[in-house]
């Protein structure tokens, strides 16, 4: 995919493919999403770039089954639902994503999963990828 | 509280949606029903605070109330505007400011949920163009969460509602008055899984005052002053599930539920099993569930089996929602918190009509939460 991430300041580009961007806090470890100008839990102005694990497992999960008010929302038009979850990634940080599967009957917590990206369209039609996690193995 | 506050005025005007009378007028409205429930006129009022989120200022009812001066403080704390504006008076009333205060709070949403810009939460733009900036999917992946934790069956949650509509049936001023069946909850339209269209509240409208004076000069205006006995506002802390999180840490935190209502208990020297009636947060009825726990009526988990058993109910051990809570009431931002203190109010005053919790409640407890992370919690006694 060659479109632009929707932020940069969350999404880069390795070798392996796409990774979601976070910061760790260098005074006392605690991790975030995405990388936050000082720590959330020590107030620490030094907080260093951590590039997060593509696997996690779903900790929680819904699926939105009502389009979100557009703007802001630049996913697929016409509408169709979503999962969303939280994606707890290496032991060090839950992240909420979009999820590639709506179907309630194949999310359940635990699930292994795997980061992808998944295309937006901005106003001006332009297309933009944002990530989404992706089930690993069937249920 | 060094010097006790109480409440010796109540006003309302009906929640829902009233065409033709625009939020702030509905809060004018409210004032006056509370200025005359007290047996006062506006000019007596020495201090006021309030909050609206789309109604307008709350210190432009000034212009309808009387030009009088008096100091009219506006705040904002999300759905926690009413709790913070009753603080605010009571604080100010016992701290000797002055002798009678005006609280309200009052608010007219348009349809649909709420569009919050990510921006105002130091959030980036993508979080909403990805499709994750929506309050309904915060309670449903807390929800989630939380009954598969404590292994419960998700269909308590149509229970929960289906009591809230029972008690908004008999409630003048609720907005949905018609019963719904579990059934017809459970088969209403998926909004965000596991809750249906009927397990989640709609923005309204709505409005509510209150009149405040020091306890001791309480009885000059009302044959039966209500004595706030704590007034409790917290911010979250590490490690809590907030609305509006891109992420969470690892390790979970206190809510600022939990906070707020333990600070709120101990202040006011009683504990939730000494309180007799409670109205809590329902933005959808697993946020009443999950409430009920966070704010330390039972332990997680017991829920289901005292839901079930119907100690919730107006004539259950535990009254929860008297009022039809937000599910039966809507919530209008600027006047939820009040309309949980007016109901335990009028309860407390034996006039709450056909919802009245039978003998003679003494003592009762409310509690809001909202975005991005804050709780308001009061005690209340005769």
């Amino acid at each position: 995919m060659t479109a632009p991430f929707v932020d940069d300041a969350i999404l880069v580009a390795t070798d392996d493919g796409p990774r979601l961007v976070g910061g760790r806090c260098s005074a006392c470890g605690t991790s975030a999403f995405p990388r936050p100008g000082s720590c959330p839990r020590c107030g620490s102005e030094q907080v260093d770039e951590d590039v997060l694990p593509d696997r996690g497992t779903l900790w929680s999960w819904t699926v939105q089954h009502f389009p979100p008010p557009v703007p802001p929302y630049q996913g697929p038009q016409p509408f169709v639902p979503y999962g969303v979850g939280y994606v707890e990634l290496g032991g060090r940080v839950l992240v909420e994503s979009r999820l590639t599967e709506s179907d309630p009957a194949q999310l359940r917590i635990g699930r292994e999963l795997e980061l992808v990206l998944t295309p937006l369209h901005d106003a001006d039609g332009q297309e933009r990828a944002t990530f989404a996690f992706a089930p690993l193995e069937r249920p | 509280m060094s010097t006790g506050v109480a409440i010796v005025g109540l006003g309302i005007h009906p929640f829902g949606r009233t065409p033709g009378v625009s939020g702030r007028q509905q809060g004018v409205i409210a004032a006056r029903r509370a200025l005359a429930d007290a047996g006062v006129r506006f000019e007596q009022i020495d201090l006021a605070t309030g909050g609206s989120m789309d109604g307008g200022d709350a210190d432009s009812l000034v212009s309808d109330l009387g030009l009088t001066g008096l100091p009219f403080q506006n705040l904002w704390n999300g759905c926690g505007t009413g709790g913070s504006a009753l603080l605010a008076a009571s604080h100010a009333i016992a701290a000797g400011a002055g002798q009678l205060g005006l609280v309200v709070g009052f608010d007219a949403h348009p349809r649909g949920a709420f569009n919050t810009d990510p921006a105002s939460l130091g959030i980036g733009d993508w979080y909403a163009e990805s499709g994750m900036m929506l309050t309904t999917q915060f309670f449903a992946l807390k929800v989630q969460r939380y009954l598969h934790e404590h292994d419960l069956d998700p269909s308590i949650l149509a229970t929960i509602a289906a009591k809230a509509f029972e008690n908004g049936a008999r409630n003048p001023n609720a907005w949905r008055r018609q019963p719904l069946s579990e059934r017809e909850i459970l088969d209403a339209p998926m909004i965000n899984d596991p809750l249906t269209k009927f397990m989640y509240c709609a923005p309204g409208e709505g409005a509510v005052a209150l009149v405040v004076c020091p306890s001791d000069q309480a009885h000059r205006y009302h044959p039966r002053p209500i004595h706030l006995r704590s007034a409790v506002l917290r911010t979250r802390r590490f490690g809590s599930f907030e609305v509006f999180s891109p992420w969470l840490s690892v390790e979970r935190g206190p809510s600022p539920s939990a906070d707020a209502a333990r600070l709120a208990f101990e202040q006011a020297g009683l504990g939730p099993d000494e309180i007799d009636l409670f109205q809590l947060q329902d933005t959808e009825s697993g946020a009443e569930l999950m409430h009920m726990a966070e704010c330390g009526l039972c332990e997680d988990g017991e829920q289901e089996d005292l839901i079930r058993s119907g100690a919730t109910r107006i004539d259950g051990s535990m009254p929860i929602n008297t009022d039809g809570g937000c599910l039966a009431n809507g919530e209008p931002i600027g006047a939820s918190g009040l309309r949980q203190v007016h109901e335990n109010a009028l309860q407390l005053r034996g006039q709450a009509g056909e919802r009245q919790v039978a003998g003679t409640p003494r003592t009762a407890f409310s509690h809001v939460y909202g975005s991005p992370g804050l709780s308001a919690c009061t005690v209340l006694s005769v």
